[in-house]
Order: structure tokens, then sequence, then C-alpha cells
């Protein structure tokens, strides 16, 4: 009996996939994200600080702030020195750095890449438009505030932030990541329904699965 | 420039010719004759090159104006050719047959302006608005403001200041007018 309801929660638990035509449904996951907490006080203490040594960021420019990421990794900023690297896939990469402005049609994608890169994984939002819509806090086309649809670690402020900004927000971003107060990964499993229903609510043409997994 | 206007006048009834620069010249046609004056600048005149096509909303008259720039390689010069159509049928001729990548400037004015092309390809799919529901956004009448509002998150905390009345209080309090002094040479 018992093991019945927990088979019934389970089957209510599973994520519909309802923006997917139904013969393609079963090619996806329909699991939720999970909380994954820490394995072992020192040992989680020597990966946090593991981590904050090979930040690897998503190679993936979503607005004009991206322009800004050319200078910090090309000889004059030089980012790794500071152990900071582009990489060209979600899968491999640890940082997801959101370039300025949003409009709808990136958010889709910004929210596929978020959900395809594996944990532990961070945002950095630079540019006023990523806090409070910036220039374009009355755009039809742009979002207001980026934490509504994904979960933010550190905020750059600026209307363009200079590289330099850009090293200190990293230097920042380490910092949090030592002290183990980064925990955007599970921030975003324990609020999944209310992210979802903030996407769904601009994404009109739902055409993916529910957790890009 | 004003012997290819005269040229034209005798086909077709032109309008509001109006030279901005020497290399830049604007007229008027009706809406039925686009397609004729469009083959005829570009067989016969030079102007092989469709630069953009644009589209204005003139909410008052009820009105958009298309706007055809056509550029002349041979001696540099470009034209720009005004259409009126009405506001509430706004429907114009396609023309995808002279140029082939028109197809794509109309298809961005549809999904933002709402302006019908007959006939043109792939001109309904969506170029920049995914899965947009409203009135077209370059309308005037889309009103952007209440709408962000209705769909996004607005953060609380916007406030603005007079910069000249901060200063004032802030730092200036014992601040007042200096005489402006009249100089010799006012």
């Amino acid at each position: 009996m018992e093991n019945k309801d927990i088979k019934d929660i389970e089957n209510a638990m599973k994520l519909a996939n309802d923006g997917l035509p139904e013969k393609e449904r079963a090619l996806f996951a329909d699991a939720r994200p999970s909380h994954i907490g820490p394995a072992n006080k020192y040992l989680e203490k020597f990966m946090n600080w593991a981590r904050s040594r090979s930040l690897w960021i998503l190679a993936f420019g979503t607005g004009c702030g991206a322009t800004e990421l050319r200078p910090l990794f090309t000889s004059r900023f030089d980012a790794s020195r500071y152990g900071i690297a582009p990489r060209p896939t979600p899968r491999q990469a640890s940082v997801f750095v959101i370039g300025g402005y949003a409009s709808i049609k990136t958010i889709k994608r910004i929210v596929r890449s978020y959900e395809q890169m594996q944990g532990p994984k961070y945002v950095v939002a630079l540019g006023s438009c990523t806090i409070n819509g910036g220039m374009y806090y009355d755009s039809y086309n742009t979002i207001n505030r980026i934490d509504y649809y994904i979960p933010v670690d550190i905020y750059i402020t600026g209307c363009m932030p200079r590289p330099e900004s850009l090293i200190a927000g990293f230097e920042k971003l380490k910092e949090n990541i030592r002290a183990g107060e980064c925990d955007g990964m599970n921030t975003y499993a324990d609020n999944f329904d209310w992210y979802k229903k903030n996407q769904k609510q601009i994404i009109k043409d739902w055409n993916m699965p529910d957790y890009n997994w | 420039m004003e012997n290819l206007v005269k040229r034209i006048k005798e086909m077709i009834p032109v309008e509001n010719f109006k030279k901005q620069n020497s290399m830049l010249c604007f007229f008027t046609v009706q809406e039925q004759h686009i397609e004729l004056i469009l083959s005829y600048l570009k067989n016969n005149e030079g102007y092989t090159d469709l630069i953009f096509l644009q589209a204005v909303d003139y909410l008052e008259e009820n009105k958009f104006m298309m706007t055809y720039m056509l550029n002349n390689l041979e001696r540099g010069m470009n034209l720009g050719i005004n259409v009126f159509i009405d506001r509430e049928k706004a429907e114009m001729t396609s023309i995808h047959r002279l140029w082939s990548h028109v197809w794509q400037f109309q298809r961005e004015i549809h999904e933002l302006y709402g302006i019908n092309f007959p006939g043109s390809p792939r001109v309904t799919e969506p170029f920049v608005l995914e899965g947009w529901e409203e009135m077209p956004p370059m309308r005037r009448d889309f009103d952007t403001m209440e709408y962000v509002e209705r769909t996004f998150y607005p953060r609380d905390g916007r406030e603005t200041s007079d910069p000249k009345k901060h200063m004032k209080e802030k730092l200036y309090k014992n601040y007042t007018e200096v005489p402006k002094i009249r100089r010799e040479n006012d």
C-alpha cells in the first residue's frame, strides 16, 4: 500500500513536457532537478577552494555586454591569470556570464544553456539591464530582472562594466564560492516551479522539455 | 537627378520631390505604381541596389509610409521612394520578384508593423518575436510601458532627483545667486 502511494507521488512529481510533440516526449527526461547538499564539511571546503580556482566560462554572449569579455580574455587584461577560461559548450562550463540585456528570444536559450550546465554552476550578471532593465526598462522585448528566471550569484553594475570591474566581480565570486555561499543550483532546484512559472509566462512558444537534461 | 524625375513624371504622378543633398533625393508615388517604378529604375536607370525597406507609422493621419531606398553604384546616388498606404487595411505590393533579399525585410515589417505582403515567401514566420500574442509592437498605439508592467517584474526603488536642487540642499546650504557680471565684450 505504501509503495503505491510513493509511486503516485513520484508520478505526480514527473514533468509533463507539454511543449513537446507527443511522440518526442519519451525521448526526454521527466525528472526534476534535485537538491544536492555538501558531502562532508572538510571535503566540501577543499572542493570549494578547488572550484574557485578554475572558473570556466560558457562562451555564450547573450547581449552587448559580451563585448567586454573579449578584452578580458586577450592579452591586456588576460583573465587566465585568475584561472578563468572560456569553454565552448555548456557541459564543460561552470560560470554563465549574462552579458547585459536579455531579450525574450535570448532568455529561452539562456534557460536552456543554464540547465544543461553541470553543477556546481554560478551565474554572473553584468550590466544594469540585468538588474532593473537599465535603459531598456520599458522595452517590449527585454526582461527587467534576470533573477526571476535563473538564480544569480553576483551582479556587476555599470553600463558597460569595464574589464577591471569584471575581474573585481570574479574575485568577489571566488570569495563567495570559498565561503560556500554560491548555491544557485540548489536554489533553482528548490524553487523549480516558481522559476518555471516565470519562464513560461514570457516564453509563449515553449517547444522544449521542461528541464533540459 | 531633375532629369530623372522629369522622365518619371511623364510615366506616373510624382509628388513631394525633395533634394536632401547632392547624393540623396526623395519623392512620393502612389501605391499601385510602386512595382512599375522600381522595375523601371532597376532596369533602365541603374538603381540596381535596394539598400533598405522601412515603414513609418503616421498614427494621426491614419497612414503608414513605406520607404524604398535605392542606390546607384555607378553614380553614387541614393533615391528614396515613399509610398503612403492605408493604416486600417495595411497591405502592400510585394516586390520579392525584383530583389531576392526583399522577403526578409518584408517579413520583419510584417512582424513589427503588421503590414501584410501577399505572396511574399515566409512572410508570417516569426523574425525577432517568438510566440508574440499582442498587437505588432512598433505600431504607435501599442503601449510598451503598460505591457512591461503587466509582463515583467520591474524593480522598485528607481528614484530620480534633480541634481542642481539636490546639490543645493546637501552641499551648498548658504548658496546665494551670484549677480551676473557684465563684461565689456557683451
